[in-house]
């Protein structure tokens, strides 16, 4: 009996969530192959933060790494969550538009370079209101820019989840990989409560917040593509997958009249059962566990 | 201040339309037509309130499921009609903004809103692509996610030189409450960090502006205004044919290369260390 | 928001890696530690929270007074308390040492 199987599955495991960003997109490629560009040794961070008398991070929360995924040219960009809640200001926007306008650029000329994007975000930074929010917009303008050319892959694993502005983002993608754990929508429960009334969204209730916001329904209604354990090995070879998949004629955010009738057909006289949407939505996805 | 929001939007759109009636198909909260703009035709879309919208959280005029479908929907319609056409002859697309916000709701959450605002802005953007000059015109609030959806896509933007024009992430009362400051010290830091301003002169200095328009009186636009703001609008639609499909025109003008300088030097470093990665 | 420098000059050891540790969350900081030609060590420290540069300088004095590295440290701080200061730039000569 060999040695692997003497140690159990569960201590073998290696929880992705518990990685900081840095770590998690370095996990995602061949060993030896990958270079962090614009790292924190440069020293590009922040100009507005220091202002405020917020202290900034010196890759301004936003990790962008090159190298080789399964043999494939990848950029992997990774939203630190840890640090203001990984949200976008000027200096990782522009990270983040920049790889992928490089990797759009390589990609047309023959190199084909696929982008994976590690969304742990709360959205537009909010001590950078303006430039952050127009960051976004960049950001989801050079993901339509690559997605023709090359995957381009949203990894959401929690535990801040993928909200605000670069909700977009996730939502333009070529294919969203989501954990259990993790939460993808455009307002988080206390914004929605803050906004509308507790009624409305009781934001102390997670068992409703994963209903609605959660990986497993995300990928149960069909608005992201697989459902993925949170564990180092299988999440690698997941995105190693997605990395080497064709282009698509279309992408789910193209399809417009299917989900233009499918909003059409909601009856909104109450709120709308999660659950019902994943029966009348789910275009064969597999929502079970990977 | 709320009561004003849309209304702005729907002056603009009647205004640059010559109250043609709007295509019918729409929830009432889109008004979408087909209008002279110097000697072609262009689309105008306009988002507006709804009081009796069968969604509860957009009857304030905010950006919504069946809102961002519409726009989606218009905006591909003009992409397929027009895809054998050369670049100089695909309609352009004129985007009047005066949005509060997205919307705030659980239906809105539970039925994806995120990815509605996706395939809007996946519209706005592919119209762009394609070689359509798509044009914001800012005529009273754009806001977060409701911008994202409806004109931050545009190749070019103008807007009002104007108090009532406000362009901003998150509306003062919940800015203030989150960065836990009083609306009086968000203002403030306002001053200090340009980005962080809420006021439209501030926002010109970021370089995103194609122009900041003059007009007396906004929300009642004489036919001089009208005329004024349709030759603003021939020129940003001629400037925009002659630049990019991209948006990297928002890093070129001078007022992006002084206070986004440290954005631009971030790219400038990778595209040096890219190569050799 | 205060900006604090300190030198410590005896500590003129060549290194040739450098490491970076730590996340700017509240209650946490980053550092940033590299190699420098000069003789003796420089450390700058960028934090949000004013008030204890002699806190600051007693954390230092201690951690130099092990190690003696020619470094050049930077921290962006944003609250960690002394014992995690210290953690995380054991963590650093870790990452140097190997």
């Amino acid at each position: 009996m060999s040695q692997a199987n003497l140690i159990p599955e569960f201590v073998r495991r290696q929880s992705f969530i518990e990685l900081d960003g840095r770590r998690r997109a370095q996990s995602l490629f061949d060993e030896g192959t990958w270079r962090e560009l614009v790292g924190p040794f440069n020293r590009m961070e922040s100009p507005w933060l220091p202002l405020q008398g917020i202290a900034p991070q010196a890759d301004d929360g936003c990790i962008v790494i090159k190298g080789k995924i399964d043999g494939m040219t990848a950029v992997a960009i990774a939203l630190e969550g840890g640090f203001q809640g990984g949200s976008i200001g000027e200096i990782s926007g522009a990270k983040m538009t920049a790889a992928l306008d490089l990797a759009a650029k390589d990609s047309q000329a023959g190199k084909r370079t696929a982008a994976v994007l590690l969304l742990e975000t709360g959205g537009v930074r909010l001590q950078e209101a303006n430039l952050g929010l127009a960051a976004v917009a960049e950001v989801i303008s050079s993901v339509l820019a690559l997605r023709p050319h090359a995957p381009v892959i949203t990894l959401i694993a929690g535990t801040v989840g993928c909200f605000g502005g670069m909700s977009l983002a996730a939502g333009v993608s070529s294919y969203v990989v989501m954990t259990r754990e993790a939460r993808l929508g455009l307002n988080g429960p206390e914004v929605i409560e803050q906004e509308s009334g507790t009624d409305e969204f009781d934001a102390s209730d997670r068992a409703l917040i994963w209903a609605i916001h959660g990986g497993e329904q995300r990928v149960g209604m069909g608005l992201a593509d697989t459902l993925i354990e949170d564990d180092v090995e299988k999440i690698k070879e997941t995105i190693r997958g997605y990395v080497h998949a064709d282009l698509r004629p279309e992408y789910r955010s193209q399809q417009v009249e299917l989900y233009r009738a499918r909003i059409a057909a909601l009856d909104t006289s109450e709120q709308i059962d999660p659950r019902s949407l994943r029966q009348k939505w789910s275009n064969g996805t597999k929502g079970e566990l990977r | 201040m709320s009561e004003h929001i849309g209304l702005r939007g729907r002056t603009w759109f009647q205004a640059l339309t010559e109250n043609r009636e709007p295509m019918a198909g729409d929830p009432s909260s889109i008004l979408a037509s087909e209008a002279q703009i110097g000697d072609e035709l262009a689309l105008f879309l306009c988002v507006v309130p709804n009081p009796s919208s069968r969604f509860p959280c957009v009857r304030d005029g905010q950006v919504g499921l069946e809102e961002a479908f519409a726009l989606a929907h218009h905006l591909r319609s003009v992409i397929i009609e027009d895809r054998e056409k050369p670049k100089a002859q695909k309609r352009p697309i004129i985007a009047i903004v005066d949005v509060k916000s997205q919307a705030y709701g659980r239906r809105e959450e539970t039925a994806g809103i995120f990815f509605a605002a996706a395939v809007s802005s996946d519209a706005y953007a592919s119209a762009r692509m394609a070689g359509h000059p798509v044009i914001s015109l800012i005529a009273g609030h754009a806001f977060s996610g409701g911008f994202l959806t409806h004109g931050y896509q545009a190749n070019r933007i103008l807007a009002f030189d104007d108090s009532g024009i406000m362009i901003h992430a998150m509306h003062k009362e919940a800015a203030a409450r989150i960065t836990r400051r009083s609306v009086v010290e968000l203002e403030q830091l306002g001053h200090e960090i340009i980005p962080m301003s809420y006021d439209v002169r501030d926002y010109a200095k970021l370089g995103l502006l194609h122009k900041l328009l003059h007009v007396e009186d906004p929300q009642r636009p004489t036919a001089a205004d009208i005329e004024a703001i349709r030759r603003d609008l021939i020129d940003a639609i001629q400037d925009a044919r002659r630049g990019a499909t991209d948006l990297s025109n928002r890093l070129q003008s001078e007022a992006a290369k002084q206070t986004r300088k440290a954005g631009i030097a971030v790219r400038a470093a990778l595209e040096a260390q890219w190569e050799n990665a | 928001m205060e900006q604090i420098e300190f030198d410590y000059p005896a500590a003129t050891r060549r290194i040739t890696r450098k490491a970076h540790v730590g996340v700017v969350g509240s209650g946490d900081m980053e550092v940033l530690m590299e190699p420098t030609q000069d003789e003796g060590a420089h450390v700058s420290i960028t934090t949000s929270v004013d008030g204890f540069q002699d806190s600051w300088k007693a954390v230092f004095d201690r951690f130099f007074s092990k190690f003696d590295g020619a470094v050049r440290i930077q921290i962006n701080d944003a609250g960690a308390t002394p014992g995690s200061v210290l953690l995380r730039l054991e963590q650093a000569v870790e990452v140097i040492n190997q």
